[in-house]
Parts: structure tokens; C-alpha cells; sequence
């Protein structure tokens, strides 16, 4: 037995057993629209959720990138300054973050691929389930009791289908999201600690030596400035 | 014929590809039993590539039952694996 017939047993048993509420024909017709606007609203909370794990990954590079414009501009004052020995520090550690913002990067791209899957699987559930519930109204209104035994199992199944397909859209993305929140939080957590240093806030140790380095530089400049007024 | 690749719609899909689509099925299924896992991945990414070329996407507000069900593209082996040992993917 292939792959696809075995994928087809998965979700046709999902779906029986969304089907087996089915006592009042009538009836399950609405109980299936009532999990229809669940399951959209539960599409509709997997895209935020993806959104703001997007936004958040973005505010995270946002703040890598002004720390590494930061240690560009430190290397250069290094430079001139004379000390090479600074400027390989601030290259390292810019180096470093610079990787963080390529992993970023990555992971920015696929939550962006599964926010736009989501998005279209709920375009097609919203017009499946609008589309569910003329055809509902219609069955209730026009068939007989055993023409409508038959119109309803086609649409139950037909809905099932798709709802089974959307639950499991939904729980992957969330499992993505899951995975890409801890991933996150352990970022936050190394910028905190100070593994990944957050150079944007307060001195750090490269700026304490290059303020050290200008400050002797102007004293001298003094000093030359003073010695020339006195010596007049 | 109706395809649906799960997370992705449906699509209607000619009787005549049935076949093609069986042959790489059939190597999939050799693919998950060798744990073969990039074989694995680039031919179920290949069965679905197969059903949107020759395929057309179902109306987004038609509801009707599918013939074959695809799994998504993002399947990983351990979940094929799970899916032939008959557990499920899907929770309740």
C-alpha cells in the first residue's frame, strides 16, 4: 500500500469521526457549520500568531544590525587611532552577530512562507464554509427527508475533508511557531546575558578605549596649544 | 479525477496520471522503508510538483470528497514512517 492511500486512511478516519455526530441529518448540518466558524477562527489565530513570531524575529535583527553598524564604526576609529588590537575585537564580535542575522534571516523567510500557506488556506476554508452554509440553507428548505440524507452526506464529507486538511495546517504552523518562539526567547536570552553583548546600550569596553584614546589625544592637544601661549 | 495536497487545496487532475503518480509512490514507500531521508523528500516534492503542473486547482468554493490525498510537502520521514504504522497525523 502507497504512501497516498495510506495519507487517504489518515484522513478519511479524521474525518469519520467528525461525521459520526451525524444522528439528526438536519441537525449536523448545523453542528458542522458551528465547527466550521471554530476551525476559521483557529486559522485566523494561527496567522497572528505566526505574524507577530515574524515581527518579533525582525525587531531581534533590527537590533543586530545597529549593534554591527555600531562595531563597524568602532573598528574604524580603532584604526585611526592606531590600535589594531581593538579593531580585531570589534571585527570578531561583529562577525559574530553577523552570522546570528543570516540564522535570522532563515527563519524569517520560512515563517513568511508559512504565513502566506495559512493566509490561502483561509481563503479557501472562508469561501468553503460560505459556500457550506447556502447549500445548507437550501437542503433544509427544498429537499425531502431522503433527498436531503444524501445532499447532506456529500457536503459532510466534502467539509470534513477540508476541515481535517485545515486542522492539520493549523497544528503545524503552530508547531513551527512553538519552535521559533523558543528559539527567539533563547536569542533575548544571550543578548541579556551578554554572550551576544548588546553594544547598543551604555559604554561597552571597545568605547571605553577609544573615549580613553580621544581624551589623551585632546589633553595632548591642550597641553601643545598651552605650552605654545605660555612659551610666547 | 480529484487530488487534494494536504495544507495546499485540491486540484482536478487527469485519470491518466494515475499511473505516474504510482510509480513514484511506490518508490516513496521504498524510500521510507530504506529510511532514506533526502530520496525521501525530493520525490514526494516531485509527486507534488507533478499534481499543480498537470493539475487545476478546484474552485476555492467547491466542496466536494477527493480521490487521492497528498501528504504536505513538508512531511517528515518519521512522520511517513507513523503514517505507514498507521498512527495518525492528525490530532483529535
Amino acid at each position: 500500500m502507497g504512501l497516498l492511500n495510506r495519507m487517504g486512511t489518515v484522513v478519511k478516519a479524521k474525518m469519520n469521526k467528525l461525521v459520526d455526530k451525524m444522528e439528526d441529518p438536519r441537525e449536523t448540518l448545523d453542528y458542522s457549520y458551528q465547527k466550521q466558524l471554530e476551525l476559521l477562527q483557529n486559522v485566523k489565530r494561527g496567522v497572528a500568531e505566526v505574524t507577530t513570531s515574524k515581527k518579533r524575529l525582525e525587531l531581534q535583527k533590527a537590533k543586530l544590525n545597529l549593534n554591527i553598524d555600531k562595531l563597524s564604526g568602532q573598528a574604524r576609529d580603532a584604526v585611526k587611532a592606531g590600535r589594531e588590537d581593538l579593531a580585531r575585537i570589534a571585527l570578531e564580535r561583529k562577525n559574530g552577530l553577523m552570522s546570528q542575522v543570516q540564522s535570522l534571516d532563515q527563519q524569517i523567510e520560512n515563517l513568511n512562507k508559512e504565513q502566506e500557506k495559512l493566509q490561502a488556506t483561509e481563503r479557501r476554508l472562508s469561501a468553503k464554509v460560505e459556500s457550506f452554509r447556502t447549500k445548507k440553507e437550501t437542503i433544509k428548505a427544498q429537499y425531502s427527508a431522503a433527498e436531503a440524507q444524501v445532499k447532506i452526506t456529500e457536503s459532510i464529507t466534502g467539509i470534513s475533508e477540508e476541515m481535517a486538511d485545515v486542522g492539520l495546517a493549523v497544528q503545524r504552523a503552530e508547531e513551527k511557531t512553538e519552535d521559533m518562539k523558543a528559539r527567539s526567547a533563547a536569542l533575548d536570552e544571550l543578548l541579556e546575558a551578554g554572550t551576544l553583548e548588546d553594544f547598543t546600550g551604555g559604554d561597552d569596553d571597545i568605547e571605553k578605549e577609544l573615549a580613553k584614546i580621544s581624551a589623551t589625544s585632546n589633553i595632548e592637544s591642550e597641553l601643545e596649544s598651552l605650552k605654545e601661549e605660555v612659551g610666547k | 479525477m480529484i487530488v487534494r495536497i494536504m495544507g495546499e487545496g485540491q486540484f482536478q487532475v487527469s485519470s491518466s496520471l494515475l499511473d505516474e503518480l504510482n510509480v513514484i509512490d511506490n518508490r516513496i514507500v521504498d524510500y521510507v522503508a530504506k529510511e532514506n531521508e533526502s530520496d525521501f523528500k525530493k520525490y514526494l516534492g516531485k509527486l507534488i510538483a507533478m499534481i499543480k503542473e498537470n493539475g487545476k486547482p478546484l474552485d476555492d468554493a467547491e466542496i466536494v470528497e477527493s480521490d487521492i490525498i497528498v501528504p504536505p510537502a513538508d512531511l517528515t520521514l518519521g512522520e511517513a514512517t507513523g503514517i505507514f504504522k498507521g498512527e495518525g497525523l492528525i490530532e483529535d
